[in-house]
């Protein structure tokens, strides 16, 4: 173990440099976000990811964020246990029916000021599942979505991208 | 003769089933196949309805003969399995919740996947100073949907009762509308951690109904991506179990090694996870050449990065203090239910797709299936631990052996309605496919069966005993797949 802690010390970091903010995406937070609460949050956000029933193809991708290259907590974003301690909801999938009430209450137990990524083809617009009867759809049919991380799913990248955005909105 | 064999003797045989037989059978048939079920001749391997018949699939345990029982319905109602052999209480509730069939004297009524309006109702656990905890379907990590409840005593879990079906999609129903390539597509999102799996799976049921052969260097990459799918997976879970006591160490070393494959599966097909990269009658994305070299550079720096890791997991005892003797599953519970993957691998099955239906190119290929008998965290640990030295040879294998020439070739229309089964090894365990192929060339009814049925069950059992603070180490050690599972 002393060997795996030595060479963290002398290896060069695989941590890679951020990746540039998607224009389009900061586009569509700037309507949605004022100045006001971007003081209060500072170079911060806490988030709470949510799965409405996704098919576990976009938690992997959440997951990424937290090792070596991406290591999203460097840039201040970082995920918290509970909805109550958060800013953002990372919500994924085409939100089941039987997730539906999970889904609104864990909204209504996030403190304002607060945010609602869709993350993926399938919280944008119920992707392949759209139509499904036992789907309600897109996350925004359910609660409001602040931006759309589009993909299936999308790379850590692009989902790192896209929480700058919101950070520098 | 086979205990198989006089079960499908007794009915009347389906001739567009491909490849293992299929058989519409009587009442008495459908009660004998569950009692050697329950006597252990049998394995319950699928256990499927549609609108007005259920279907069996079944496993010969010593020859590993194959083959599904059908009974017609046309009174909406069946005798239950799951009342002889338990295995097939949840796949019963499932088919009554999607189909309107009735299990007859099934011993558990409540609806499973499509949840109703009125409160569920958990079953009870009684006795003194006993206190519940209620846990999901919005989990404190960033995994998938799905409701604990924990009855303990103390610091002791009493007992586990799962529900499922937060994330039911009505995916079947989706397949059923759809063309060929959209039912791909739909397969290859039933579980995401397992869409090459899948999507291997529908193309080779597909192929099967409508009795084409892919091109070989197709057969070579499809195996090549299966076995990356399984690596990234593997190397995940291991720095997940290692986190979940607490050895963050450990976790983020794995990590670094399942980012470089996922890496290298994006350069050389074009998607990290390799979605979509799998089609009937091929494959979508061929590899170049650098794209190969970089994949043998991958397989040497995993062989020389993932030792120190291992040696790393065996030396540590606080760590293994946490994981060894934690979360037992008894062989004897493995075999009744047929637990594929390192679940069943942990605790003395060795079923594996890829050596006992053998199929191309895997009937080429030299490995080895790992089990042990211990059946704790630990052990599943191991066989994660095997398998990705297993796999690491097979890619290796692979990318030598991989043949030259087209990678897809174009599926004939049917002229009459066509049935086709396929059984892959994904990284967790046995994935089923089977569908119906209509006379239009479209997909009638698909049923895809995740290796999670069979081993959810059986983290109930495993827990008992534990304190509630293992149940997220054992929970990772199953790594059961919600959205697999729940459809």
């Amino acid at each position: 173990m002393r060997r795996h802690l030595f060479e963290g010390l002398i290896r060069k970091p695989l941590t890679e440099p951020a990746p540039r903010i998607d224009d389009v995406a900061t586009a569509e937070l700037a309507a949605s976000l004022d100045r006001t609460a971007r003081k209060r949050l500072g170079r911060s956000l806490s988030i709470r990811a949510v799965d409405a029933g996704s098919c576990n193809g976009c938690e992997l991708e959440i997951i990424a964020l937290n090792n070596a290259f991406y290591d999203l907590e460097r840039l201040g974003l970082r995920f918290v246990a509970s909805p109550r301690h958060a800013d953002v909801l990372l919500v994924t999938g085409p939100v089941t029916k039987n997730m539906r009430e999970a889904l609104q209450r864990t909204y209504h137990a996030t403190p304002d000021p607060k945010w609602v990524v869709a993350l993926g083809d399938c919280a944008a617009d119920g992707g392949l599942f759209a139509g499904s009867l036992a789907c309600i759809g897109a996350v925004d049919a359910v609660i409001p979505v602040d931006i759309h991380i589009r993909g299936c799913p999308p790379s850590p990248r692009q989902i790192l991208a896209a929480l700058l955005a919101l950070l520098e909105t | 003769m086979s205990a198989l064999a006089d079960l499908l003797r007794a009915g009347r045989p389906i001739a567009a089933h491909r490849p293992w037989p299929r058989a519409v059978v009587g009442t008495d048939t459908w009660q004998s196949a569950a009692t050697q079920l329950r006597d252990g001749n049998l394995v319950l391997s699928g256990l499927w309805g549609e609108s007005n018949s259920v279907h069996m699939a079944l496993r010969d345990r010593a020859l590993n003969e194959i083959a599904v029982l059908s009974l017609d319905c046309p009174e909406r109602r069946f005798p239950s399995a799951g009342r002889l052999h338990p295995p097939a209480i949840r796949l019963e509730r499932a088919i009554r919740d999607l189909h309107g069939l009735e299990p007859l004297g099934a011993p558990d009524t409540r609806p499973w996947l499509v949840h109703a309006a009125e409160p569920y109702r958990f079953l009870p656990a009684e006795g003194e100073g006993l206190h519940q905890i209620p846990v999901g379907p919005v989990h404190a990590g960033t995994i998938e949907p799905g409701h604990f409840r924990i009855t303990a005593n103390g610091e002791t879990v009493v007992r586990l009762e799962e529900r499922l079906g937060y994330a039911h999609k009505g995916t079947e129903a989706l397949m059923a509308s759809g063309d060929i390539a959209r039912a791909a597509k739909l397969a290859g999102r039933v579980s995401g951690d397992s869409t090459v799996a899948y999507a291997y799976a529908f193309a080779r049921a597909v192929e099967a109904a409508l009795d084409v052969a892919p091109p070989p260097r197709a057969v070579w990459l499809r195996a090549l991506m299966a076995e990356l799918e399984r690596l990234a997976n593997h190397l995940g879970d291991i720095g997940a179990i290692c986190n979940d006591a607490s050895f963050a160490l450990m976790h983020a070393h794995c990590g670094v090694l399942r980012e470089r494959v996922l890496r290298a599966a994006d350069a050389a097909f074009g998607h990290r996870l390799m979605r979509d990269c799998i089609v009937p009658g091929g494959v979508a994305a061929d590899l170049a050449d650098t794209d190969a070299a970089q994949l043998n550079t991958l397989v040497d720096e995993l062989a020389r990065r993932f030792p120190p890791l291992v040696a790393l997991y065996d030396n540590q005892a606080s760590l293994l203090d946490r994981t060894v003797g934690s979360g037992i599953l008894r062989p004897a519970l493995a075999r009744q239910f047929g637990a594929g993957g390192f679940v069943g691998r942990a605790s003395g099955q060795n079923f594996d797709a890829r050596r006992a239906v053998a199929f191309a190119p895997y009937d080429r290929l030299e490995f080895e299936v790992p089990t042990r008998t211990d059946g704790d965290v630990n052990a599943r640990v191991w066989i994660r631990i095997h398998e990705v030295e297993q796999s690491l040879s097979l890619v290796r294998q692979l990318l030598a052996g991989l043949p030259d020439g087209p990678v897809r070739t174009e599926l004939p229309a049917p002229a009459e309605p066509r049935e086709g089964m396929a059984l892959v090894e994904g990284f967790r365990g046995d994935i089923l496919i089977w569908l119906r192929i209509g006379a239009d060339g479209r997909v009638e009814r698909c049923h895809p069966r995740d290796p999670s049925w069979f081993q959810w069950p059986l983290l109930e059992a495993a827990i008992e005993g534990n304190i509630v603070a293992d149940f997220p180490l054992c929970n990772k050690s199953f790594n059961c797949s919600y959205s697999g599972h729940d459809l």
